[in-house]
Formats: structure tokens, sequence, C-alpha cells
């Protein structure tokens, strides 16, 4: 029997229940979405007692199929006001559905200020006070857990930030080497913070495997559909060896790759933060530039990378990450990068929100251009510490950019764009504008086509086209989003047409049922309608769907190219 | 003419990384691609001067030539 747990946080009691029929067919960011819309009250505030926290393994989670190790974290998010889904690697989501829970949920808030750890095992979930970690950040928290309890568990955690309920705090996840991975985005760290939960365990002892349907039907698929994976260039080869910070190079190429806050579309010291640098350091000092953030990954995007002399820095060293301390921050210097990787899972801080707010604190002269040592030193003496700067900062791009009377602040909704440039990429303009996550790129990733040729082309400098493609990759993610797959099935999938009708027999052949690629792709509209609909409750219109300004007024080089797509036409995206 | 080659990931291995290189007029994107025997099909972008291009551009003095594999990330 499948289980959905209540966590009443207020009253401090649990409650197990059987999933819903109506639930049966969700998973990960589908069910996560229908329980915040249905339960939470969209006008609430997103740190009070009103708020939910739902965590939920995908459907295929837990099983042999490759690349399954994923889930998500739903809630109202306190950044961008809008309902939110993250997903996470790590090694949580594949004991979660061993031990047969389709949804945890924590509901409520402590009225007094003690906090609490839970703990999530085959006989329920019971909860205890905690004291020995509060305040601690990450890495002290993992070996606490290691120390009191067990290495095994699996453990989702807040560093500082998330204590102190910042917008950038994020929910840290142990993943197979004891490392962390990160439900980034939309400060979903402080919602569970507003709960003063510092830390889940999960202890997978006497669970059982998944039960499949149709066990071989379900090996028949898997085979298929992992040879789609590594038959893919992208997924087979490109990931594997130069991990997602191969992009730095293919941005800057294509002019839109955000450079000093987003003033231009080309970073001259491109080559010293690129995919091919990092891979020459990484095999220079022995690290691993191909590494898995959760069990059963083909892929391999991850990577473990070394100092100089040889010492752990970071994994899951990502573009993204990169791209906003490199280019947008003007640091030259991927050593220091990886630093700072570290110190940020360290805190529990979004590397997206806290990469782009730092950009902005430079545009503000809070620190000069380019200054590594000192965004180290502002996270560890200001944002942990949580000193009145540290609680600016802590508020992510927009807070500090309206702390200092701003105008180019690259947020959409409250949440930091990410690192592609919407005026020379305009695909992903669309999807920023739209997205019910606030600016996402993971939410319909057109860069596939705009500039990587996957999925076929569209011109990324003209309007024509793009809000087809955004839309069509937006209702495509959200379906993959549900089924605990790695996004970057994406790639084959746009390409190999096996790759997804395999998914969808392994799904069958998991649950028994007999789902088409049609029904997956109404699962994918349903989502996007469910959110879309929190969020006009929640009060945010098509008038939030947008841009900010200085994309129209400003244009970047080296195209010289503004945003300048129709409102109408942006508004025509919910047209399905 | 004079043309700015510039090569990515692993189209680098016993090549380079960026060179300036001398063709005749009316070259065109896959007859560098020939002369530096990177194999056809293993291409995923061309740009030159940061559009995207096909391999039957003709290319023009002092143009830049991007070449990549199929890579991709997010």
């Amino acid at each position: 029997m499948a289980k959905v747990i209540r966590v009443n946080m207020t009253d401090l009691t649990v409650r197990t229940e059987e999933a819903p029929a109506a639930w049966a067919g969700l998973g990960g960011r589908a069910l996560t979405s229908t329980i915040v819309a249905e339960e939470v009250p969209p006008t609430c505030h997103p740190l009070g007692p009103n708020n939910k926290l739902v965590f939920a393994p995908g459907l295929l989670s837990g099983t042999a199929a490759a690349n399954s190790g994923r889930f998500s974290a739903g809630a109202k998010s306190p950044l961008t006001g809008t309902i939110k889904e993250s997903n996470s690697g790590g090694t949580s989501a594949r004991l979660l559905s061993r031990l047969d829970i389709k949804a945890l949920i924590f509901e409520g808030q402590p009225v007094g200020d003690a906090w609490y750890r839970v703990h999530v095992n085959k006989d329920g979930v019971t909860i205890e006070q905690e004291t020995e970690t509060l305040g601690k950040t990450n890495f002290a928290v993992l070996e606490s857990v290691a120390s009191r309890f067990s290495e095994d568990f699996g453990v989702l955690t807040i560093g500082p930030a998330g204590e102190q309920m910042m917008g950038i705090a994020n929910i840290s996840v142990r993943d197979t080497e004891g490392k962390l991975r990160s439900f980034g985005r939309g400060g979903l760290g402080a919602v569970m913070g507003s709960k003063k939960i510092k830390f889940i365990t999960i202890d997978g002892d006497g669970s059982s495997p998944i039960k499949l349907a149709d066990p071989n039907a379900f090996k028949a698929a898997s085979m298929v559909f992992t040879k789609t994976l590594k038959d893919h260039p992208v997924s087979g080869q490109g990931l594997y060896t130069y991990g997602t910070a191969v992009l730095v190079n293919i941005l800057h190429e294509a002019g839109g790759l955000p450079t000093k806050n987003f003033t231009s579309g080309q970073y001259e010291h491109h080559e010293k933060i690129s995919g091919e640098k990092m891979y020459e350091n990484i095999t220079a000092r022995g690290g691993e530039p191909s590494h898995g953030c959760s069990n059963g990954c083909v892929i391999q995007c991850s990577q473990v990378y070394k100092d100089t002399a040889g010492n752990y820095v970071t994994s899951g060293f990502e573009y993204e990450t990169i791209w906003a301390l490199g280019a947008d921050c003007c640091i030259d210097d991927l050593d220091i990068i990886a630093e700072i990787d570290n110190v940020m899972d360290d805190l529990g801080v979004d590397s997206i929100e806290t990469g782009v707010m730092f950009a902005v604190a430079m545009e503000a002269g809070i620190l000069p251009w380019g200054d590594g040592k000192e965004i180290i030193r502002l996270l560890r003496e200001e944002v942990q510490k949580a000193t009145p700067l540290g609680r600016v900062l802590g508020g992510g791009t927009l807070a500090v950019g309206k702390a200092y009377g701003l105008t180019r602040i690259p947020v959409v909704k409250g949440q930091a764009i990410p690192a592609y440039d919407p005026r020379a990429v305009k695909g992903i303009g669309v999807t920023y504008a739209t997205t019910t996550m606030g600016a996402d790129h993971t939410a319909g990733y057109s860069i596939a086509t705009n500039i990587l040729n996957v999925g076929g082309k569209v011109d990324p400098l003209t309007n024509v086209g793009q809000v087809e493609l955004s839309r069509n990759l937006q209702i495509a993610t959200a379906a993959i989003d549900s089924t605990g797959l790695c996004l970057f099935i994406a790639f084959p999938a746009l390409d190999i047409p096996e790759c997804l009708g395999s998914a969808v027999d392994m799904i069958n052949a998991r649950y028994g049922i007999k789902l088409t690629m049609d029904d997956v792709i109404g699962l994918g509209k349903t989502v996007l309608k469910i959110e879309h609909e929190f969020n006009l409750k929640a009060g945010i219109g098509p008038e939030q769907d947008r841009l900010p300004e200085f994309f129209e007024l400003e244009s970047i080089a080296p195209h010289n190219v503004k945003w300048d797509m129709d409102q109408k036409e942006l508004e025509s995206f919910w047209n399905f | 003419m004079q043309i700015t080659v510039k090569l990515f990931a692993t189209f680098r291995e016993g090549r380079f990384k960026q060179a300036d290189r001398d063709y005749p007029i009316g070259t065109t994107v896959a007859n560098v691609v020939d002369d530096l025997a990177i194999v056809p099909s293993e291409i995923g972008m061309i740009f030159v001067k940061g559009r995207a291009a096909e391999m039957d551009y003709v290319l023009k003095e002092n143009d830049a030539l991007a070449l990549f594999p199929l890579l991709g990330g997010g």
C-alpha cells in the first residue's frame, strides 16, 4: 500500500494514510504540485503555519530504471510567492520509494522556540527535539548524523541560511558519496526552517525492493531506455566527459553568456572557466571527471573537483554555478569558484540565486568585481552569522537590488535569471517569463533547440516560433519531472522516439497500467495548469509573466539585441 | 584569406584551440571541416561570428569560425 505520511509540526503528531486513488498516477512534481494546490491556501504567507512542505519521489524512483534517482520538493515559495517545485538527486528518493512512501507532507508550525529532527523508517515517522546541530553548517550536520545515528541514512538538511529563513536557502540532500545535492531554487530551505526542522533522516533498513507489476516488460523497456541514453551523443558522451560546464564556451560563442550582471553576452576570460578547462584541471589533479548524483545514473554529468594539492573541493560543479560566479561576477579562476561552491553547499544556499545576487551586489558597490575571496568572507562572516548585511544578501537578488536602488535586477517573479541571456536566446526568455516557477531555465530548456541543435533548430535571435518551442518543452518537462527521471533524458528524448516511449513502458510495467504517450503529455499539461491556477489565486497574474524592463532598454553585445517580444504573444503561451 | 578557426571539446584533441589559417576565397565551412579531418557527422554546432551557420556557408576574409561536437548541459 502506497503511503502518504503527514507530519504536523504544530502539535508534533504523525498521521499515515493510504494514498488516495486520485493520486495513484502521480509522482514527483505532479504530486507535490497537486498537494500544494489542493491543500495550501494560495494567499498564505510562505513562512507561516498554512504553508506545507511536500517531498515526493517520482513514479519510477527506487526501480532499476537508469537515472531514476530524482525526487521533488514542493511548497509555496518565499522567494517568488508562487507554487514551487524543486528537484534533487541524492540517496533519499530511492529510500522513500522503497519504504513505499508516496509523499511526505510537513504541515503547521511549532509555537515555541524549539527545533526538531524528523526520522523516517519502516515503522513510520518520529519527531525529536534537536539542539546539537543548531546553527551548524550542512557538512557538520552530515558528520553529526553519521556519528550519532548512521552513515547510511538519507539526509535532508538546512544550513544556517535555512534556519534564518533566507530567500537564498536551499534544502540539501546527502548523496552516495556523503556529499550534498540540493533542492536549490525558490528558498525552500526557508520553508523547512519556518517549520523548525533542522534535518530529516531516512533509514531504508527493512524496506523491500519495488514490486513490479510486470517484471519482464519492465526489464525489456528498461534496456531500450538505457540504450537511448547511451546512444545519444549528449547524454552518452558529452556530459560524461565535460559536465554541464561545457556550455560556457558554447554560450560565449553564441553571444548569450550573461556577463558582468547582464551587461554583455560574452566574457573575455571564458576559456579559464570552461568545461574544457575543468576537465584539464580534474584529470591533472586526480579528481573524477565523471560522477553520478544518484544510484543508477548512466549520464554522469557530475564530477569531483580537487585543488592543486589533490584535496577535495567540490562535486556537482555545474555550469550555472560557474557562470554566475565566473562570467556574471567576473571571477576568472575556477579554483576560487569551486571553493565558493563548497561554502555555498555548507551554508545551504542556492548557487544560482547566490551567484546572481553577488553580481548585483558588485554593481551596488558592496564588493569589487571579480573578488571571489570577498564573496567567501561575506558568506562566512555576514550571511552565515545573519548580520544585517548578511540578511540583505541572504534575501536574494531582488532584495539586494532594491536595497541599493538598482534597476538592472535580473529576476522574474523575484527569482534570479540563470545562465542564458534572453535577448540573445529568445526561447529561454519565453520560459523565464511564463514558467510557473519564476525565472528557471530547467522549466523549458529552449537552449537545446535554440543553440545546441537538439530536437531541431529554432533561430535564437528572432521571436518566431519561441512561444511554441517553450510551451512544448515546458509541458514535456512537467511530465519528466513527475517520473523521477533526470531531466537530462530530454536530450535523447528530443531526438530518439524510443526514449520517452520506453519510459512510458516502464511506468506501465511498474504499476500495471496502460498509459499512452498522449496521457503523459496530458499529465504535463495538467501539472502546468494546476500550478498556473495556484499562482493566479496567489495574485500572480499575466502582468508578472514578463522580463525585467532593462532587457527592453539595454541591448547586449555582440549581437546588439534587446528583448522585444510582444506581451500579447507571450500571454498566448497559456493557450493550450 | 585569413580565417580564425576555434575548436572545442573533443575537436581539440590532436588539433588546436584556436588558429589563424589561410584558405582560398570561396572556402566553405565543409572545406575547413575536411581540411581538419573532422568527421562531419560529429559536428553539433557551427558558429560564424557568433551566428549559427551551415556546412555550405561560404566564409569571408577575417571570419571567426567555431566548431563544436554535439554537446549539451543545463
